[in-house]
């Protein structure tokens, strides 16, 4: 590590003094601070520290051919929800790479997806603290065009250190058109994958496979507005903590077909994992040395209230289906107006898959088509989105959710929430730089915390000021007691590349997820501090 | 080792204080229907390039593309821009994509899929909306993170500048 760094840094003086012209350097600073003080109505917990940081700094350096990047991150200690084993500092990701016009090659630290990330997804998301980065070498080949060949071999970041499975990957695409040059007709793309891990059996009394390999194949058609993406994946049996070390293979399949034109959108997608946690060590739990990413079907959500019930991939057990569709009324229509009106309906349902079980050490069979008996989330969604005039700009949306707690979360004892939630979004511009948008939230439920509302206000002037009040109010919360005020003000200031932002206020608990990936956020109460700059 | 990071840190520093802007990293992407491209055929048509990163779910970023739709005609006419939208939706969301810009009427924009981030870490962008502009020569010339109403004169502002100092190397 040591001697990495020096002849990283020889390296960069040799070019600093001879290659000028051609020495680019870019990179990016990230601090985000907390206070934390105790406060026993919202179960805000005692921090020790008092004030807790996460530190990050990126630098590339490139030069002709050749690209080198070096990140220090620091947890001083790790923010309150980010996993302790963090807290440390040092260099978490470096890297050096050469590319040409036929191949690139990176030694060191690298992120990849082979695609839909069914067998193989390796990214970062500070967010989550979640970086299953490799740490090996990455070859890409681009022999003629239209192809594509990758292959890496490594072993997963598993916090400060890596986990003790080998990972070996290839994965190959072809893009029809541009192989053979077809400019007109159907655009076809199809592409292959083969990853296996290799871990050591060491459990005394089963044998377990060492070498657990996985393959997937996908096609992509585009045609006229039309589009289809497939892909299936299969993997030899892998007992693992994820699937109660049964030695059963997996099956993963996802699919999303859509056709659009201009003012119109509609898109079904549909996913069924059956067993198909694919880690780099068999026994690791929670979200780490994860070797793929299954994506589920659920979009994202924006609103505060929306994310109060976040939905969270099975990868071990989980079918779903979504549609959604986009309209846009024309200016001058009846249901258009005078600019026109944007309009936006999805259902999404997921849920179990259906399972017989056995009792040879298979754990069960599943009919494929089958659904199961438990359903895992539901949601019914309308969203309409329109210009009132030149001053007001208006979003209204409603979400009609069905959410099994214990299932998603992972708890017992909290059943199926149903809710019901409502958003009034409005912007006024008072001048050309000058802006309010505004946010009236209501959730309402009879169970778990009960209802919410949420009033939301920000301020901005172009092109530097935000000013961002805002009250969630648990107003429904079956505990008198708990019925409290989450507040929270914040400015920040903007300069090109650069933002910083200081706030105080009083956070619910809750899980921040992105795709399949989940953070619990205990309650807190402080002050923030964040500043992040590009260069 | 300490003492290597913090003069590598101070040297990188001291460069920046007289360091020329970095130029658009070498990154593959793909078009809405399936293709790959790479970051530098952006560069081809030799006209300057506004470069933004957003996704289907960031609210700011749906604001501040529905505005720039808007003003791209006489951009285009009076800047020579081209505009490039790179979206950072992985694959929960990718598919959701091509309806979404198609249904708004976005289809003027050139469009990319930035799935697991590549362009995204390569071009330090932290937070979305990030947006850039790019001369023709691939040099980053602004750039500008988050979105707020009234931004789009400052994005015009540097535009304009950028064609003002593109004319004057061209009469040289």
């Amino acid at each position: 590590m040591k001697r990495f760094v020096g002849i990283l840094a020889f390296v960069f003086l040799f070019l600093l003094s001879y290659g000028q012209d051609q020495l680019q350097i870019s990179g990016n600073f990230e601090i985000n601070s907390q206070t934390y003080k105790p406060d026993s109505i919202i179960n805000a917990p005692n921090v020790a520290e008092k004030l807790l940081s996460n530190i990050y700094g990126q630098i590339y350096i490139s030069y002709k051919h050749f690209r080198a990047g070096l990140r220090y991150e620091a947890y001083q200690n790790a923010l309150l929800g980010y996993d302790r084993r963090y807290n440390g500092k040092g260099i978490a990701n470096r890297f050096v790479s050469y590319e040409s016009q036929f191949l690139t090659l990176t030694l060191g630290n690298f992120y990849d997806q082979f695609g839909n990330g069914l067998v193989l997804r390796a990214f970062e998301d500070r967010a989550l603290g979640y970086d299953n980065a490799f740490d090996g070498a990455h070859l890409k080949l681009k022999p003629v065009k239209g192809i594509q060949i990758k292959a890496l071999i490594g072993r997963q970041r598993f916090f400060w250190s890596y986990g003790p499975g080998i990972v070996r990957a290839v994965d190959g695409e072809m893009n029809f058109n541009q192989l053979l040059d077809i400019k007109t007709g159907p655009e076809l793309t199809m592409g292959g994958s083969f990853v296996s891990r290799y871990q050591p059996d060491e459990n005394p009394i089963y044998k377990l496979p060492e070498n657990v390999a996985a393959w997937a194949g996908r096609i992509n058609v585009n045609y006229k507005g039309f589009a289809l993406n497939f892909e299936q994946a299969y993997k030899i049996n892998d007992p693992s903590a994820d699937n109660m070390y049964i030695y059963k293979p997996g099956l993963a399949t996802y699919m999303s077909v859509s056709y659009s034109k201009t003012g119109f959108g509609l898109v079904f997608t549909a996913n069924r994992y059956d067993n198909f946690s694919f880690r780099s060590d068999r026994n690791a739990t929670s979200n780490n040395l994860f070797i793929n990413s299954v994506p589920t079907i659920v979009p994202i959500h924006a609103y505060s209230l929306e994310t109060i019930y976040p939905y969270a991939v099975h990868p071990t057990n989980e079918m779903g289906g979504s549609a959604e569709i986009f309209v846009k009324f024309k200016r001058k229509s009846f249901l258009g107006g005078k600019y026109g009106t944007l309009l936006s309906l999805d259902f999404v349902h997921v849920r179990s898959i259906q399972k017989t079980p056995t009792f040879d050490g298979t754990g069960y069979t599943s009919r494929f088509f089958m659904p199961g008996k438990t359903v895992f989330y539901q949601e019914i969604g309308a969203k309409l989105e329109k210009k009132i005039s030149r001053k007001i700009k208006l979003k209204a949306k409603y979400l009609n959710l069905r959410y099994n707690k214990d299932i998603v979360q992972g708890l017992v004892g909290y059943g199926t929430i149903y809710a019901n939630i409502g958003i009034l979004d409005l912007t006024y511009r008072f001048t050309y730089t000058k802006a309010l948008r505004t946010e009236l939230q209501m959730l309402h439920t009879k169970q778990d915390m009960g209802s919410w509302a949420m009033i939301f206000a920000e301020y901005s002037v172009s092109p530097h000021w935000y000013f961002t009040v805002y009250d969630q109010y648990n107003y429904g919360n079956p505990h008198v007691e708990k019925r409290v005020h989450y507040y929270d003000l914040s400015v920040t200031y903007v300069h090109e590349g650069s933002r910083i932002s200081i706030g105080y206020g009083r956070h619910r608990e809750g899980i921040i997820c992105v795709g399949g990936v989940c953070r619990n956020m205990p309650a807190s109460n402080g002050f923030t501090f964040s500043v992040s700059t590009t260069f | 080792m300490k003492k290597i990071i913090v003069l590598t840190l101070g040297l990188i520093l001291l460069n920046i204080s007289f360091a020329q802007q970095f130029t658009l990293p070498s990154v593959d992407l793909k078009t809405l229907d399936g293709k790959t491209i790479n970051t530098r055929d952006l560069l081809k048509d030799g006209k300057p390039i506004f470069l933004d990163f957003w996704a289907t779910w960031c609210k700011p970023c749906i604001v501040e593309l529905n505005t720039l739709a808007d003003l791209y005609p006489d951009w285009q006419d009076e800047t020579d821009v081209k505009i490039v939208v790179v979206s950072i939706d992985d694959a929960r969301t990718q598919s959701r994509v091509a309806p979404f810009v198609n249904s708004r009427g976005w289809d003027d924009f050139t469009i990319l899929l930035d799935p697991n981030g590549d362009f995204k870490r390569a071009m330090n962008v932290i937070n979305i909306p990030h947006s850039f502009i790019i001369q023709p020569n691939g040099k980053i010339f602004w750039q500008h993170t988050g979105f707020a109403p009234g931004d789009e004169q400052e994005i015009y502002n540097q535009l304009l500048k950028l064609k003002a100092q593109l004319d004057t190397t061209s009469k040289k």
